[in-house]
């Protein structure tokens, strides 16, 4: 293989995996504090549109990626008061929130989708990109790539190693337990939430700022809910969302690939792939814990919590 | 301060009070909407075509039962599903792979006219479903794997799968590559029952389905058995209830009911296989499940509730030029908004004054 396909290959792999590493570890700081929120699809979605819309007038990609974060957030907040103060169950707000979501994102951009836009470029870091090998695969991505790379390390250091995390990650083992030794479990989680909403909005701007210059209905195409499915892969560790995400990313470009390369199955079958192997990989992690429990469910997960007191 | 307290017993006037209270606060947010947003249109005569229209005119009437029906009868099964906690998101890829099941059927004996045509059809159908529903079930059972995951990526699959079937072994070969198939003949069409318009028998199985399932959660074991595995997953287990057939029943139920829908579907108003079968009833189907707070009649009425926002928007969409999207976010904000009224069923509402 020569060198520059291999390039081209981890850069693609890359910036596929990238939207699924936000979206999943936003999720997994939820589901760490006891809340399941379904509605990723949804905020993925507002995110990819309000950064495009900001990206079009203004030609900012900083404000474009932070109106992206905030729009997140802002979807994500109706799911928040709804769980956490009008105490609605948590499936089917999140899924609410997916439906939602989609018509808002569709109705809101309907004027959008002939616009084409400026991508956000990769930026080679001076000196180091020109190393050779090592300058092309590890310091010439786009920037966002290393700021999911970086909150991945980021979330994992607030749970494990900061007093906040460890409360976080009590309040999702035991919110009756963590509340009657005096913590505000609606705060942290409303928080979590908030936090999910905007990794959620990147993750979803990354699609119509990076990968492609367009914005179209629906163009999130399930990557919600194969970020649903990575949380449960990575077991709730926050690394393990990288791994699971550069094995989706690896499959879709194989999938790219592929057609390019007019392997004789038709396009519909190739294009299974993500979804399959979604399903094939969850089936494959249980097949490894048989007979055992997973231990890193957080026990509240999806569960409504109200104090009498 | 604003705080709830948990209310002994449900209140029965708020299980009553609460669809309403989000009926009319969806309508006050859709006011909002086309008063601030779609600001150079008259709202008053909008939501006379949106809500009345569809009511007065037979043939939108005609047109909201044939949208009813299938959201009745996949609603029906998900409120089944959705009772004993078995959460299958999916029905519309269900949907989709009845459809495609069925209308292989029909299009195999494409040269044969016989009365036994349609009855194997929707046995396809209903099979196809279920077995697709099933998938999900054995994962579940087999390897703890979440139905929502699985289901939801199941229907991505089908969808791309109707996408190669229309394209492939299923075109119309004599229909320039268009990707359909043939149109099915006479009898593989399913019988009309309102001469003139679309509206066929799925309405009527609708309701025969929606009553049996209603008798059969009161009087059957099996409805007692769904109902506590869902509320009390605990007390479940120590009555000896088995969890796995809990979710084998769940998630069969539900997909054969949604097979059912996508073969009536095709084989209904559609008449052929097309790219277009799909057309969200699956997802939607959900929100009928929950207005009806899961009850097996309550589904028909809210399928008929759904129904009309999809005609009325439809008629708002041509009359006034707004997008179909537009459906999609009033039915999201009706089920915001029935979530959240329901709180009031069980809690009550105190205001106190903060003490200094």
């Amino acid at each position: 293989m020569n060198e520059s396909l291999f390039i081209s290959i981890i850069i693609g792999i890359s910036i596929a995996s990238v939207p699924l590493i936000f979206a999943a570890i936003g999720e997994l700081l939820v589901e760490r504090s006891g809340v399941l929120n379904l509605g990723v699809e949804g905020m993925m979605i507002v995110g990819a549109l309000l950064g495009f819309v900001v990206m079009s007038h203004t030609g900012n990609p900083y404000l474009a990626v932070l109106s992206a974060m905030l729009g997140g957030m802002a979807i994500a907040s109706i799911f928040a008061f709804l769980t956490q103060f009008l105490l609605t169950n948590q499936v089917a707000t999140g899924l609410a929130l997916t439906l939602f979501g989609l018509g808002f994102a569709a109705f809101a951009g309907r004027g959008y989708t002939e616009e084409t836009i400026q991508l956000i470029t990769a930026v080679p870091i001076p000196y180091l990109s020109d190393i050779p090998y090592l300058g092309p695969l590890l310091f010439s991505f786009n920037p966002l790539v290393y700021l999911a790379f970086f909150m991945v390390y980021l979330v994992w250091w607030f749970l494990f190693k900061t007093k906040q995390g460890l409360i976080l990650r009590a309040i999702g083992d035991n919110h009756d337990a963590a509340h009657a030794i005096g913590h505000n479990v609606v705060r942290y989680r409303v928080m979590a939430i908030l936090f999910g909403g905007a990794m959620a909005g990147i993750g979803g701007a990354f699609l119509s700022l990076v990968q492609v210059p367009i914005w179209g209905e629906g163009m999130t195409a399930g990557r919600g809910w194969i970020a649903l499915g990575l949380v449960v892969f990575a077991s709730w560790q926050p690394f393990r969302i990288i791994f699971g995400a550069i094995l989706f990313g690896g499959i879709t470009i194989l999938q790219i690939h592929a057609q390019g390369l007019n392997i004789n199955v038709s396009a519909q079958y190739l294009s299974m792939l993500p979804y399959l192997a979604t399903i094939i990989i969850l089936v494959s992690l249980r097949m490894r814990l048989k007979n055992k429990t997973n231990r890193t469910v957080p026990n509240c997960l999806g569960r409504i919590f109200h104090s009498t007191t | 301060m604003i705080k709830l307290v948990p209310r002994v017993e449900n209140s029965t006037l708020m299980i009553l009070l609460s669809p309403l209270l989000a009926m009319t606060l969806t309508a006050l947010s859709a006011y909002l909407i086309f008063v601030y947003i779609l600001v150079d249109i008259d709202v008053s005569s909008v939501f006379y075509t949106l809500f009345v229209e569809p009511l007065r005119d037979s043939y939108y009437f005609s047109e909201l039962l044939v949208k009813a029906a299938p959201l009745m009868i996949i609603g029906l099964g998900l409120s089944i599903g959705f009772r004993a906690g078995i959460w299958n998101i999916g029905a519309e890829g269900q949907f989709v792979i009845g459809g495609i099941a069925g209308s292989a059927v029909g299009l195999y004996f494409y040269n044969v006219e016989a009365f036994w045509i349609l009855p194997l059809m929707t046995i396809a159908g209903i099979l196809g479903g279920m077995f697709y529903a099933g998938i999900a079930a054995f994962l579940r059972v087999k390897y703890q794997v979440n139905e929502i995951l699985v289901t939801l990526m199941l229907t991505y699959v089908a969808v791309l799968f109707l996408s190669a079937m229309l394209q492939g072994p299923l075109r119309n070969p004599s229909g320039f590559n268009f990707p359909e198939s043939r149109l099915f003949h006479d009898s593989a069409l399913l019988p009309i029952i309102w001469e003139g318009t679309r509206l066929h028998i799925g309405l009527i199985v609708a309701i025969i389905l929606s009553l049996i399932a209603w008798f059969g959660i009161k009087k059957h074991m099996f409805g007692m058995q769904i109902k506590i595995s869902g509320s009390a997953p605990r007390a479940a287990k120590f009555a000896g209830f088995d969890d796995n057939k809990t979710v084998w029943y769940s998630l069969l139920i539900s997909g054969g009911l949604a097979g059912l829908a996508g073969i009536f579907e095709a084989a209904g108003p559609a008449g052929q296989l097309t790219p277009g079968l799909p057309q969200f009833y699956g997802f939607t189907a959900i929100i009928v499940a929950f207005l009806a707070r899961l009850h097996p009649v309550g589904v028909l009425f809210s399928a008929l509730l759904i129904a009309l926002s999809y005609v009325g928007g439809e008629n708002v969409q041509i009359e006034y030029n707004l997008p179909s999207s537009i459906t999609q976010i009033f039915q999201g904000m009706l089920l915001f908004y029935f979530l959240a009224c329901d709180i009031l069923i069980k809690y009550k509402v105190v205001l106190f004054k903060t003490k200094n």
